[in-house]
């Protein structure tokens, strides 16, 4: 928490819902989204990769929607709803695409694998029966450089079939 | 007892069982380095050189050491009164001398990248902030960029400590490779050159040190892959007893070798933490890991293939020219992919006649070093494309070709063969290997489609073509490398079995995780030689505080040498609890075994739980009638002593589309049939050989560090550096065939890289197969969409005529 306060950087106040409770905090504006996430908040699911947008690492749900953590200020959910995969995971909402992961090996060292979950759980969202293209289409933004993607791909169309995010 | 190898086998050895690990890192519980912050901890940041070389006059940090939040900016001179310098050095290359080496530079900096100055300050972005407030006086020095030109009689040294920037130079020949060439029917020559590439873990390196002044223990927590390499390091640059040094390693979030290295910023964190007394932490950004993570292969190679009119090879010469750094990295040298790329030339098939040369060459870049399959996509790239073309020139299929000249498979007593480059291979399965992928990938089937799809082709512009890469992979590396070089880097991979007071086996490890499963196969051996369920063995490792020396992970050798090492931990230790229980019961200890969790004598009646084992032995030893209580935890190394590496192999063939109007290569398929020994878990192994093979489709069309005449790279960022995404990888089919490795009980060689060991050969026999028949070759890898344009657009583009040297008088006198 001795992240929050830099002298000399300004800051604001913000609410958000966060994982499904209301909550407040002061933050620099400057402040991305993930890194006040993970260093201010202690929710370390997310990750950073590649600081740039590319990699998928960093991805968080805000008001229904993924985006990347590090490319969206902190300031910028005052008035939103954030899910990470720590509420995710806690609410069960993703728990059919948590128990196909395991089973088809789709991930190694893990670094990518919350931001791939977000990802995947939005596709099935929206499209409940993907066709392996179209899994492999939806994930092309997430990089995954332990697998070899197949697993990946392979544990979201189970999970399609099971119905189930 | 049945014999050693029958004893390998069962119902957990060669299942595909899930990891446990998995559950924990998909619930977003992984614990990486970043995620670690202790109370006070400061963090530090570093400004990198922005040339690739410059004299540093001056610099000021008054007013960076003024900024909010900063309490101490350091220079190289600041952490040397603390950290002594060091020298990459071999004791057996003694060629290869590197300029000795500080955490920042000092007076000079030799790469882009190389860290100056380091600032400490409460957060990361306070830090940065100061950063910009330094001020230092630069005179830039023109570099040393071009690998040959670095070579050139007279050329300026790329630094002052150095007297040439020829880093190795070796020579090998064989029979008489002057006459194979002279009588051949055909020889086939060529140019290669390999791009510069890095290891992109998605988690870059990443440190934290804390020192204790009450005790004057450093505590390191590392992104890391050899954790006991780290803490002899550490000990020595600080003037620290071994013992005080602890060096743990969290989840790593990929490694690929890139984490293998002891880096010059992070031996720079645990000064800092020495001369502030307080926890300090380093976590790379990814512009930054750019340049300052080690970068790999860099080569070009000039060979040339004879062959009789039969097809069968005469003679091999290869010449291999790498570029290194500026420095050679530290502990184990920037030699390795260039030695490992020549002694592998050629593994895999029967070579006659033998010449070779490699070189390294010091620049003003980034220092190489490991990373995934060190040198051995180069070696495997030039020979199968060598054999394409003589397969071509001959009018030869290229199947046939190499099931002529392939090594034969051998008796399991039958000597070692002997790779032109003179690395001892053991029992080969490569036809075995090529029946089983032509069948996979209906190479007939898809030939005739090929043929068919000809006419076609022309109108569209869009060509298939068909590529294989048989391999020969090292793997299991034991003490042969780093020992007898000087280079305090362990050997043997070691485990630490015990009966807990609970009644679970607590298994510690020296070999280390990064995602590979190595946890897992080491779980499923111990539980099946001691007969428990998976879930009551416990396998942690990456701590040196805690676990049995080892060297780590490398080399494909988690599961050959510590799967091996918890085998005989497991014989020892079921010995133990049998010998308790025999005392317990005054039964022979020779009628009593272990199923399903507990002691049962021979009529298969249950005696005790393991629970009650550990009861016994740990709190009520009265009742065991013997003269010692047999110890309940057992430590047990293995390190190959019959001979310096395993030998893996297998084929890689590929499938690819080019569209000659775009230059765009697309990889419809690709079968990868390997023989990795004992297949521990099918499920872990095959994802393992399929995220190296998309490390290798990456390597082949997408990955380049990029430099300009400068010196600067000039696509740092993973916004221009190109991985492969799932959109554009496709579907890859493994298959196995396994030779247990006879050295051992276990049986299993290493697999971690044999995805990555054949891709690049494989695509690129692929690319210039689709391109046959418009005569034209790619010859540069990456073959990205401009190259494949520049090679059938504009003629200067093309591969320029190779001149060799010639067989009299070349130094080649070496014989191995």
């Amino acid at each position: 928490m001795n992240d929050l306060l830099e002298t000399g950087v300004e800051e604001a106040g913000i609410s958000f819902v966060l994982n499904g409770r209301p909550v407040r905090h002061v933050v620099p504006v400057r402040r991305n989204l993930v890194d006040f996430l993970r260093h201010d908040l202690g929710l370390t699911a997310a990750h950073v990769g590649c600081e740039v947008g590319v990699c998928g690492a960093c991805n968080v749900r805000v008001d229904g929607a993924v985006v990347r953590g590090c490319l969206m200020l902190a300031v910028q959910v005052d008035g939103l709803a954030v899910d990470t995969i720590e509420g995710m995971n806690d609410s069960g909402e993703i728990a059919g695409l948590q128990r196909a992961f395991v089973a088809c090996n789709a991930l190694q060292c893990g670094y990518c694998t919350p931001g791939m979950l977000m990802t995947a759980c939005e596709l099935l969202r929206q499209n409940a029966c993907p066709s392996r293209g179209e899994i492999r289409d939806a994930i092309s933004g997430n990089y995954c450089r332990c697998t070899g993607y197949q697993s990946i791909v392979d544990a979201v169309a189970l999970a399609a079939q099971g119905g189930q995010p | 007892m049945s014999g050693p190898l029958e004893q390998a086998d069962g119902r957990l050895i060669g299942a595909s069982v899930p990891r446990p690990d998995a559950q924990r890192l998909a619930a977003g519980c992984g614990r990486y380095l970043d995620d670690l912050s202790p109370h006070g901890v400061q963090h530090v940041v570093f400004y990198r050189s922005p040339f690739a070389r410059a004299r540093i006059h001056a610099i000021d940090v008054t007013q960076a050491a003024a900024m909010p939040g900063v309490s101490a900016v350091l220079t190289g001179a600041d952490i040397a009164t603390v950290c002594a310098p060091w020298t990459t050095r071999l004791a057996l290359v003694t060629t290869h001398v590197s300029a000795s080496q500080t955490p920042l530079a000092i007076d000079e900096a030799y790469w882009q990248g190389e860290a100056v100055v380091a600032v400490v300050a409460a957060t990361r972005a306070q830090a940065e902030d100061a950063l910009e407030a330094i001020e230092i006086d630069w005179e830039e020095v023109d570099p040393v960029v071009d690998p040959e030109a670095a070579l050139a009689p007279g050329a300026p040294t790329c630094h002052p400590g150095i007297a040439t920037n020829l880093a190795l130079e070796s020579h090998a020949s064989r029979g008489d490779p002057g006459v194979a060439f002279a009588g051949a029917h055909r020889v086939v020559a060529r140019r290669f050159k390999f791009g510069r590439q890095t290891g992109v873990p998605l988690e870059p390196r990443g440190i934290l040190a804390s020192f204790d002044r009450r005790t004057g223990e450093l505590d390191i927590q590392q992104s890391h892959q050899v954790p006991f390499q780290m803490q002899e390091i550490f000990a020595a640059q600080l003037d620290l007893p071994l013992e005080k040094v602890r060096v743990a390693c969290p989840d790593v979030g990929g490694a690929f070798g890139i984490k293998l290295h002891a880096y010059a910023d992070e031996i720079a964190v645990a000064a800092i933490a020495v001369l502030l007394g307080r926890p300090v932490k380093f976590q790379a950004d990814r512009l930054e890991s750019f340049v300052s993570d080690v970068h790999a292969r860099d080569a070009s190679v000039d060979a040339q293939l004879a062959v009789d009119a039969d097809g069968r090879i005469l003679g091999l010469d290869v010449d291999l020219l790498f570029c290194f750094g500026a420095v050679s990295v530290y502990p184990r040298s920037s030699t390795g992919e260039a030695l490992q790329a020549f002694s592998l030339s050629g593994a895999a098939y029967q070579v006659p006649a033998f010449r070779g040369r490699v070189r390294g060459a010091f620049v003003n870049k980034v220092p190489t070093g490991a990373y995934r399959a060190v040198g051995q996509p180069i070696a495997n790239a030039v020979i199968e494309q060598l054999m394409d073309d003589a397969a071509a020139a001959i009018g030869m299929d290229p199947v046939a070709l190499r099931r002529l000249n392939h090594l034969p498979s051998r008796p399991d007593d039958g000597s070692m063969l002997l790779t032109p480059g003179g690395i001892p291979l053991g029992p080969l399965s490569l036809d075995a290997c090529l029946d089983q992928v032509l069948e996979r990938m209906d190479y007939p089937g898809l030939r005739a489609a090929q043929a068919d799809a000809a006419a076609d082709a022309a109108a569209s512009g869009v060509y298939r073509g068909i590529g294989l890469c048989t391999f020969v992979e090292l793997t299991g590396v034991g003490a042969s490398i780093y020992g007898p070089n000087a280079v305090r880097v362990a050997g043997k991979e070691s485990v630490r079995l015990s009966l807990a007071p609970s009644g679970r086996i607590v298994c510690r490890t020296s070999a280390t995780e990064q995602g590979q499963g190595t946890r897992t196969g080491l779980t499923q051996i111990v539980a099946q030689a001691l007969e428990v369920p998976m879930e009551l063995v416990a396998v942690a490792g990456g701590d040196t505080g805690r676990d049995p020396h080892g060297g780590g992970a490398w080399a494909s050798r988690g599961i050959a040498l510590a799967g091996e090492a918890a085998l005989l931990a497991a014989a020892d230790l079921r010995a133990n609890i049998l010998a308790v229980a025999a005392g317990l019961t005054g039964k022979e200890a020779a009628t009593l075994r272990l199923a399903a969790g507990a002691v049962v004598d021979a009529g298969n009646a249950q005696l005790f739980t393991l629970q009650e084992i550990a009861r016994f032995a740990h709190y009520d030893t009265i009742p065991i009638k013997l003269a010692a209580i047999p110890e309940m935890t057992v430590e047990r190394s293995y390190t190959p002593i019959g001979k310096p590496y395993f030998a893996a192999n297998g084929i890689q063939a590929a499938h690819v589309e080019v569209d000659v109007g775009t230059g765009m290569v697309k990889v419809l398929d690709m079968w990868v049939v390997e023989d990795c020994g004992r297949v521990i878990n099918p499920l872990l192994t095959d994802e393992q050989i399929r995220g190296g093979v998309v490390q290798g489709i990456g390597a082949a069309l997408f990955e380049e560090c990029i430099y300009s005449e400068s010196g600067q790279m000039s696509n740092a960022s993973l916004a221009d550096y190109l991985i492969p995404m799932a959109g554009e990888m496709p579907q890859i089919h493994v298959g196995h065939v396994s030779t247990p490795e006879r050295e051992t009980s276990l049986g299993a060689k290493g697999v971690g890289e044999a995805g990555t060991v054949g891709a690049i050969g494989a695509i690129w026999c692929a690319v210039n197969d689709a391109l046959r028949p418009l005569a034209q070759t790619v010859w540069r890898q990456p073959f990205t969409p401009a190259h494949v344009l520049d090679v059938l657009h504009h003629p200067e583009a093309r591969m320029a005529p190779v001149a060799l040297r010639p067989f009299d008088g070349d130094g080649s006198a070496v014989e191995n």
